[in-house]
């Protein structure tokens, strides 16, 4: 299968401090690719270079074409839907006008109204709360806007910031499953940061795990999965 | 009685004024989080620009589109060619750049037009009519275009999807970003439309004060005195603020002067109206600083 994404010597800095140093990894079109690692090792920062939201240095091309150094709201249009640490909220505007917001960029209507659809289908929730303010809604809630509005962006590659954080068992895992239809369905490939391994190797079909910024192995998501040395050295369970 | 009313009269007129000017800077403060100090002397400047283009035999109405735009431009280059190498700088030194521009636009102004007053008709027709005692045809034109102007911007906001774009960069430039949103030019933008209110606020006041360099000087006060009442983070609530404190002005500096016949005792008049500005800046500064119609963010807990 062909590359999608593509990362390639990708340094990441926040002022003087280096959080990622010479990271490289390829992620395939259609599949689902999950990043791991434990706290600061430099996943977010990895989403946010690939955004260009952090200095970068380094390569990264999506479908052959080199983005490093493209403005964020550039990337995004070229078919990047991020969903933030944190969920990113628009939390004064109403669920309608996040979803609104989030397709500001699109010109095709009938695709953006299928797509619409295609979220209420998803997230049943959403539709039944759209005018109220998404400041208001659940953890779970914001968690299912937050996927939304980055799929209202037609995204081709999905970058996921820790979808599970802070919500409830339960709802995580109605979360995943949608994450799993709709990369079935809409064809959206997906980049998946977690701190859950056990849970992120479960949908995930290659996995990379980093350490200190720098990638310390790769490999398919279920051999990662029965190495009980990796899961112990790196994974914590 | 019957100077009761006209007291409230005029305070409304001038309150649109006041309400234009504080929009101005909330349009400002919201999506950049700075008061821009120079808002007054740009409107003044634009004030001028609209004098010239009457001048040289155009009518107001086709002058004040064409001022208005030519402000928009103005306050977007403002933003992209000074502002923009400053986004990383310390809040006082964008302020000292606001303080350079009110300096520029002062002197250029004068520069320019000279330091005499001069005399700004009033686009208005002089008619008379039932209650034309209490209230001038320019200031009843004042309040209607205020409006005008509010009920369009609000339209804008609420309705169009460039608005809902700005409106996301203000509240949250990275899921902005993140959206596909250009938030610098959204920045810009605000900046425009701030420069674009300020010109149809001083083009409308002229009239009023006649024109001089230093005629927005107090009035700026007033805004940014009705920005404060209203809540400097609310665009309806700054304008509120402004015909609050038009009228406020007026009722204060009347009931002075009836205490000061009726008693003899002088406290306040027409003379402090200024610091009346100025005291309930300080007062809404230290009792309530959100403002009266500042929104509180609704947040879980």
């Amino acid at each position: 299968m062909a590359s999608l994404l593509e990362v390639e010597g990708l340094r990441a800095y926040y002022g003087q401090t280096q959080a990622l140093h010479d990271v490289s990894f390829s992620l395939e079109a259609g599949g689902i690719t999950t990043l791991l690692g434990a706290n600061g090792a430099g996943k977010t920062t990895t989403l946010r270079a690939i955004c260009n939201m952090v200095h970068t240095e380094g390569s990264i091309r999506l479908d052959g074409t080199p983005i490093n150094g493209r403005a964020t709201e550039a990337v995004v249009r070229l078919g990047v839907g991020h969903v933030p640490e944190g969920r990113g909220t628009f939390t004064n505007l109403s669920v309608d006008e996040n979803l609104r917001v989030a397709a500001y960029t699109r010109r095709d209507k009938a695709a953006t109204e299928r797509d619409r659809e295609m979220v209420y289908e998803y997230f049943p929730i959403l539709k039944a709360r759209l005018t109220q303010q998404a400041g208001t809604l659940s953890g779970g809630e914001q968690q299912m806007l937050a996927i939304s509005r980055a799929l209202m962006g037609a995204p081709r590659l999905m970058l996921l910031d820790e979808p599970s954080f802070g919500l409830a068992p339960l709802i995580v895992q109605e979360i995943f499953r949608i994450m799993r239809r709709i990369n079935g369905e809409a064809k959206v490939s997906m980049l998946l940061v977690e701190q859950n391994a056990a849970l992120a190797l479960e949908l995930a079909d290659h996995a990379y795990v980093l350490e200190t910024g720098r990638i310390v192995m790769s490999g398919k998501a279920a051999d990662v999965k029965n190495d009980e040395s990796i899961r112990k050295s790196y994974l914590g369970y | 009685m019957e100077q009761l009313i006209q007291q409230i009269a005029s305070g409304l007129a001038n309150g649109a004024i006041y309400a234009c000017l504080a929009l101005a800077l909330v349009m400002i403060f919201v999506s950049t989080d700075h008061i821009n100090f120079a808002q007054g002397e740009m409107a003044m400047f634009s004030a001028y620009i609209c004098w010239q283009l009457m001048q040289w035999g155009l009518n107001f109405w086709i002058a004040l589109p064409v001022v208005a735009l030519i402000s928009f431009l103005i306050g977007v280059s403002i933003e992209r060619i000074i502002l923009r190498p400053l986004h990383n700088a310390p809040v006082l030194s964008i302020v000292v750049v606001f303080i350079g521009l009110l300096a520029i636009f002062h002197s250029l102004a004068g520069g320019i037009w000279g330091h005499t007053i001069k005399d700004f008709p009033s686009p208005f027709p002089k008619v008379t009519f039932a209650g034309s005692g209490y209230i001038g045809p320019h200031q009843i034109g004042m309040i209607v275009v205020t409006l005008v102007l509010l009920l369009a911007l609000f339209a804008f906001f609420r309705f169009t999807p460039l608005g809902l774009a700005m409106r996301a960069a203000a509240q949250n430039p990275t899921s902005a970003r993140l959206a596909g949103v250009r938030v610098d030019w959204m920045l810009a933008l605000g900046w425009g439309l701030a420069a674009a209110i300020g010109a149809v606020a001083g083009s409308l006041v002229a009239p009023a004060v006649y024109l001089e360099p230093n005629m927005m000087a107090s009035i700026l006060l007033y805004g940014f005195a009705g920005a404060l009442v209203g809540g400097i983070s609310s665009p309806g609530g700054a304008v509120a603020g402004g015909f609050i404190v038009g009228v406020l002005e007026n009722l204060i500096a009347y009931f002075g002067n009836l205490l000061e016949k009726s008693s003899g005792l002088y406290i306040v008049g027409n003379g402090e109206k200024l610091t009346v500005a100025l005291v309930i800046v300080i007062t809404v500064l230290t009792l309530k600083p959100s403002g009266l119609f500042g929104h509180v963010t609704v947040k879980r807990v």
